[in-house]
């Protein structure tokens, strides 16, 4: 599987990305310009990946900017034919914009930038430690949309406890485990066909040794990029 | 119109420096030429009440590659190729009238220093001084001050990886912003901020200039007043996606070859860069100012002269490669316009529509050039009296195990003692995916150095209560506590930029205290071998109540050549021995304890000893290099008591200690002073069992002292055989201390 990295002006975890995915993962990465708009080197087992930071400096709203440039022409082509797609936190929202996935990231519920490890877990994983690092993180969507969302099994991770406990609306203890107010405590959706994903927490910030923390490379495989 | 000492008294000049302006130029300068040496000569600018004294600092040297204000910031060669460019500034008087855009343009303009050298910056520290937190004043500043910071350095996407942050009546009306910035270089790719060849164009790139920040410079060399809100112009407005972009396209621009030199537009804008970049290569430059983009209409010279619009570069390329140039800003989609070229003559000519508005030498405007060097008085201030008045023996001592635990519950939720936890986790301290101190957290900051094999240890340290008490010894502590803090993290200290934070330089009690502390500072930095490679001095942090607390922080930077030796500050495992390496003191002078909890504003700065304290580093290094210390924690403020309870906090392990009758003046054996006494030179460790033959080994063959305080526990806290709980609890109210009080 190969990777492309989305550079738009303002990403700012691109080089993140392009480390983790190339020396922690031995990945071929590609780097892409926003002005261009060419993916001929990519086949649908690949992967391309919009990486966080404030695109277009979080002008009008995040990702709004971002989802009209070129290269994003060409990546929602690229995933309605069913290629991989992974974005987080400013990818996330642009994927939010570009309506590859349902949904919103609004401004986080405290209403601060937060930043700091939080605790993550899949329907049949282990608890992952992954950074996050955003002010517009609150994952929101109506009912029925996150009903729907449930009933497909497109909800990936959730905010939990260091136990892997999730909180309930009514549970004020759990809910310091969810750093933004997101809805359900979504951290991580997938599209209903399953090759488009959308993440709040940063990965590619767990995956050295030398940062004592690996857990983002289970990331990675949990999603079936690696 | 006439120009006359009143126009230049208007402009903040001096009749004297008017004189001097006139017999220089051997005319009377017009209103745009005399804005022109209001700003340069500012005190901002150029240094005038201070170069004196800073030259007398240990200023080459060590692992120097450029000699300290030869650059936009110190560069000092790290290893393997590389070099480490690194400087703290102040932004205290645009923060102190709105502290969101001054801290944000603060992070800006010290990223933009190291940028402009060619390095990437890779992390980013800062040193915040406030009143009381219990006023709403200090609230609504330090919420704002800390939302400027995260919101220029999240976006700009270097981390926020260390700073310090205290709460001082001192402040209440000044309150401080120092902001550093540290990059890497490969050595030979830097740039220098310098013109040269005649003939070569001069570009200016990034945003638009704008009538923000006018005269800012000289607004920064004056007293905090009522009037000066009415200054609110003076303070700029920061915009971090253009200096994302303009960093990248800096770095990029470098690689094409074409540029010849390049410098930030700081304090003073387009005249500061002008000058600098020609008096430095002995040139001069002239200049179409009517060809700058601007985004307000009809500027005239002297606005588009002093604005301090931000993101801003001046970029001398050489001649023919233009076209490399424009195409990297192009394709960043920034601005880039040709606005003059490079003279022979020395001169700096400003025209607008043709019209020449304004001739100046470079030279005459610069600092080690026309710029007025003063040498001030100084006289010892009165309150040194009281300081010297003081005696432990007034003050009375915790007298039992109910108090000990009283006051130590206290000492933990001491806002400049509590975790700063509610402003650290605003910052975005993960970006670059490099700091190592996320999930293993040391005395100072860890940063991977990409590409290099190595690992920055950096920090920021000042305890301006011990510089108050004690200037001279004050300074040499901050130096000291810095050190200590990069030793402890197992790296090299190599280099030190410092942020000389001091009131009006004309009153000659606060004169006394800078000259005082920049002797103390340079002492410590010679013993230590970290000479200054530059820094910024900040004067009139003044109000009419009075000077600020002398502040000068230092910013020090220290290399940890094979990563395995980053050494960390948690206790690891149970029934590890806790062990003080350095003297048991009777000493509660200027600590935290004696102000806060005994109420004493007067006592002299605590104990400290350069001498011991460089042994006490160098048998830290052969310790961590050896393996023979699972964690290392240097005692500061809170004394021993806080550095064990912060040992414990990371992992929920908790200490089983006692009194150790181990006094070096067994005369006096307080328990305040045992605990909480803030005397220097002093680290706590813990050893595990297979280690301790090595460890004992060693501190026998170095002659240091230790004192054994206890074992690490499975969470419970014990001190003296009292139980004092389980270690969360004291963390629990150790982190939410300062979000309840910001909540109150």
């Amino acid at each position: 599987m190969k990777f492309g990295v989305v550079v738009f002006p303002g990403s700012n975890c691109d080089r993140d990305m392009q480390n983790a995915l190339q020396h922690d993962m031995n990945k071929e990465v590609i780097m892409l310009w926003h002005k261009d708009k060419d993916l001929s080197m990519f086949t649908t087992d690949d992967c391309i990946v919009l990486p966080g930071g404030f695109s277009y400096g979080d002008y009008l709203r995040c990702g709004a900017i971002a989802r009209f440039s070129p290269m994003m022409q060409s990546v929602v082509e690229f995933a309605n034919k069913g290629g991989k797609v992974l974005g987080v936190c400013n990818g996330f929202q642009i994927l939010c914009e570009a309506g590859l996935l349902p949904g919103a990231l609004l401004r986080n519920g405290h209403q601060q930038f937060v930043c700091k490890n939080v605790f993550i877990k899949g329907a049949d994983s282990e608890v992952l430690k992954i950074p996050v690092a955003h002010g517009e993180g609150r994952f929101y969507a109506e009912d029925v949309v996150l009903d729907e969302l449930e009933k497909n099994d497109q909800v990936v991770f959730r905010y939990c406890n260091e136990k892997g406990e999730v909180g309930s609306v009514n549970d004020v203890d759990l809910a310091l485990y969810n750093p933004n107010g997101a809805v359900r405590n979504i951290a991580c959706i997938k599209n209903e066909t399953g090759n488009v994903f959308g993440m709040m927490p940063h990965p590619e910030r767990a995956t050295s040794v030398a940062l004592g923390n690996v857990d983002g490379l289970k990331v990675f495989d949990l999603l079936g990029l690696n | 119109m006439e120009i006359t000492a009143q126009t230049a008294e208007q402009l903040r000049i001096t009749p004297e420096e008017f004189e001097l302006i006139k017999q220089k130029l051997g005319r009377t300068p017009n209103f745009t030429e005399l804005c022109t040496f209001s700003a340069m000569w500012s005190e901002h600018c150029s240094y005038k009440n201070s170069i004196k004294w800073l030259k007398t600092l240990p200023r080459e040297g060590g692992r120097m590659l450029v000699a300290a204000g030869e650059e936009n910031a110190g560069l000092m060669d790290m290893g393997n190729g590389y070099g480490v460019v690194f400087k703290i500034e102040s932004h205290n008087h645009p923060s102190a009238l709105e502290p969101f855009q001054g801290a944000a343009t603060g992070v800006g303009g010290i990223h933009r220093d190291i940028f402009t050298m060619g390095a990437r910056p890779i992390a980013a520290l800062n040193s915040l001084r406030f009143g009381n937190l219990k006023d709403n004043k200090t609230k609504r500043l330090l919420a704002g001050v800390v939302h400027g910071i995260g919101h220029y350095g999240n976006c700009f996407g270097v981390p926020t990886v260390g700073g310090e942050v205290y709460f001082d009546e001192c402040y209440h009306t000044n309150p401080l912003v120092n902001a550093m910035s540290v990059g890497i270089v490969k050595v030979g790719k830097t740039v220098s901020a310098t013109a040269e060849g005649i003939g070569n164009p001069v570009f200016f790139v990034g945003s638009a200039t704008g009538k923000d920040g006018i005269g800012g410079a000289s607004f920064a060399s004056a007293n905090i007043t009522e009037e000066s809100v009415e200054e609110l112009p003076a303070v700029q407005v920061g915009d971090p996606f253009q200096e994302k972009k303009l960093l990248e396209a800096c770095l990029e621009v470098i690689e094409t070859g074409a540029v010849v030199g390049m410098q930030d537009m700081g304090a003073a804008g387009i005249i500061c860069s002008t000058a600098e970049m020609s008096a430095k290569g002995g040139v001069g430059m002239r200049i179409d100012l009517d060809k700058v983009p601007t985004r307000q209409q009809n500027m005239k010279a002297w606005e588009l002269l002093l604005s301090e619009s931000q993101e801003r570069m001046l970029i001398v390329v050489e001649k023919g490669k233009e076209d490399a140039v424009l195409k990297v800003f192009e394709k960043w989609d920034l601005p880039c316009s040709n606005i003059g070229e490079v003279t022979g003559d020395g001169l700096l000519q400003f025209y607008m529509h043709g019209e020449l508005e304004a001739v100046v030498p470079a030279y005459e405007l610069v600092l080690g050039g026309g710029a007025p060097q003063y040498a001030r008085e100084y006289k010892e201030p009165a309150y040194l009296q009281e300081i010297a008045k003081f005696s432990v023996n007034d003050v009375p001592d915790i007298k039992d195990a109910t108090e000990l635990r009283n006051v130590a519950e206290q000492i933990i939720q001491l806002p400049n003692i509590a975790s700063k936890r509610w402003i650290s986790v605003q910052y975005d301290s993960m970006v670059g995916a490099a700091n190592a101190g996320t999930n293993a957290p040391s005395d100072a900051a860890v940063v991977l150095a990409r590409g290099t094999g190595k690992a920055l240890a950096m920090t920021v340290d000042c305890n301006s209560r011990y510089v108050y008490a004690n200037p001279q010894v004050g300074a040499a502590i901050a130096v000291a506590e810095a050190a200590r803090n990069i030793v402890c993290s197992g790296g090299e200290p190599i280099g030190v930029t410092n942020c000389l934070n001091f009131g009006n330089p004309y009153i000659p009690e606060v004169y006394y205290q800078f000259v005082k502390a920049v002797t103390g500072m340079g002492e410590a930095c010679r013993a230590f071998n970290t000479p200054v490679t530059g820094g910024n001095v900040s004067f009139y942090n003044q109000n009419p109540d009075g000077p600020v607390y002398p502040t000068p922080t230092i910013g020090m930077v220290g290399v940890i050549d094979d990563i395995s030796n980053h050494m960390t500050l948690d206790f690891k495992r149970v029934n590890d021995v806790i062990l003080l390496i350095g003297k048991v003191k009777n000493d509660i002078a200027s600590s935290e304890y004696l102000h806060k909890i005994r109420g004493v504003n007067y006592s002299p700065a605590p104990y400290f000893n350069m001498e011991e304290e460089k042994h006490l580093h160098e048998v830290i290094a052969a310790l961590i290099k050896n393996k023979a210390v699972q964690s290392v924690h240097d005692v500061s403020e809170g004394g021993i008591m806080v550095t064990l309870m912060e040992s414990g906090f990371n992992r929920g392990l908790g200490f089983d200690v006692s009194f150790n009758n181990h006094y070096v003046d067994e005369s006096n054996e307080r328990n305040d002073a045992f605990w909480f006494g803030e005397a220097q030179g002093r680290v706590i460790v813990s050893v595990a069992d297979e280690h301790m033959e090595a460890f004992l080994q060693h501190i026998e063959n170095a002659g240091i002292e230790t004192v054994e305080l206890g074992q690490v526990t499975s969470g419970d806290v014990l001190v003296n055989g009292d139980n004092w709980g389980n270690i969360n609890e004291w963390k629990y109210k150790y982190d939410t201390a300062i979000e309840k009080l910001i909540q109150a």
